[in-house]
């Protein structure tokens, strides 16, 4: 361990405000890269599913 | 030597079943990774003896950076592939591969100037390699564009293998650009043929971190082209077949 208590290690050194916002920023844009797939994946199977309902009621 | 494995990639549903197979075991290692990393990284790597504890924005600084070159090169082999060989597979590939790319560059650029801050007193300098790596998300967007701008199917799969296949020559001059002209970004971390230039409980979660960025691409890369190749392939009976079942199981409605 590098630090001796937790608020040593929120602090890092008085560059805390910058290690946590680019890990807190890279998080979020590791998140969004696999919501967005998830996502579109989900909409395309509605939209399929709704097709094939419209179809099959012809 | 056996080109059997070559000709299999133009099969999309032998594609489709092996990406199956694959994406749950990059997740765990993805994920797996990148948590030992970021904790080893954060919590226990020793502060450096110059850079105070900012130096610890390098364990997502460089992997994002390596990937972003990594993936645009995945994108002009692609490009080639798909220009020669007319593989389909080629140009899902490098459809949904470019928007990957194109947020780990800005992954790079943003986590490089939270780092520049502190350490060079500055956001932004008009310097080689962060000019270069400017650039190279410039091409990620028009790669994108292009992709959008044509509706033409095989017309933008060829207009985007050749802006891949162009802009690949910005590559080389992100990665010499630190030495060929005078910069304030350091030299490169990870070099193949010596020893990196600081402990290993330095570099030890820098590589898990580069390992994991890698594994994460590939499964969010499989998850793209996946689904892509279900929109492209709708007309064929396994995909239909694969579409039903999926969402049966999923319970859309």
């Amino acid at each position: 361990m590098s630090f001796a208590s937790f608020s040593e290690f929120l602090a890092m050194g008085h560059h805390g405000l910058y290690v946590w916002t680019a890990y807190g920023i890279s998080l979020a844009v590791l998140a969004l890269n696999v919501a967005l797939p998830l996502l579109s994946r989900r909409r395309y199977l509605q939209e399929e599913a709704r097709r094939l309902r419209r179809e099959s009621q012809k | 030597m056996n080109w059997t494995w070559f000709h299999k990639w133009g099969s999309p549903k032998w594609f489709y079943q092996i990406s199956g197979r694959w994406l749950p075991w990059l997740s765990a290692a993805a994920v797996l990774l990148i948590a030992t990393g970021v904790v080893w990284g954060l919590a226990f790597a020793p502060p450096d003896y110059q850079q105070g504890n900012s130096f610890r924005i390098i364990y997502i600084h460089v992997p994002a950076a390596m990937l972003a070159q990594s993936c645009y090169v995945l994108l002009a082999v692609a490009g080639l592939v798909g220009l020669v060989w007319k593989m389909k597979i080629a140009d899902v590939a490098l459809q949904s591969a470019a928007p990957i790319g194109a947020w780990m560059t800005a992954i790079a650029l943003l986590t490089g100037a939270i780092w520049g801050k502190p350490t060079w007193g500055s956001w932004w300098v008009w310097d080689a390699r962060l000019t270069s790596m400017l650039i190279l998300l410039f091409l990620y967007f028009g790669v994108i564009a292009l992709g959008n701008a044509i509706s033409n199917r095989d017309s933008a799969a060829k207009a985007c293998a050749v802006l891949a296949l162009v802009g690949v020559v910005n590559i080389p001059i992100i990665k010499y650009s630190v030495e060929w002209w005078n910069t304030l970004h350091q030299g490169a971390t990870f070099k193949i043929t010596e020893r990196p230039a600081m402990p290993a409980e330095m570099w030890l979660p820098l590589l898990l971190m580069v390992l994991g960025f890698y594994c994460f691409f590939g499964a969010v890369l499989l998850m793209r082209m996946r689904l892509e190749v279900l929109k492209r392939e709708a007309r064929a009976s396994w995909v239909k077949e694969e579409v039903a079942k999926q969402i049966e199981q999923g319970g859309v409605r």
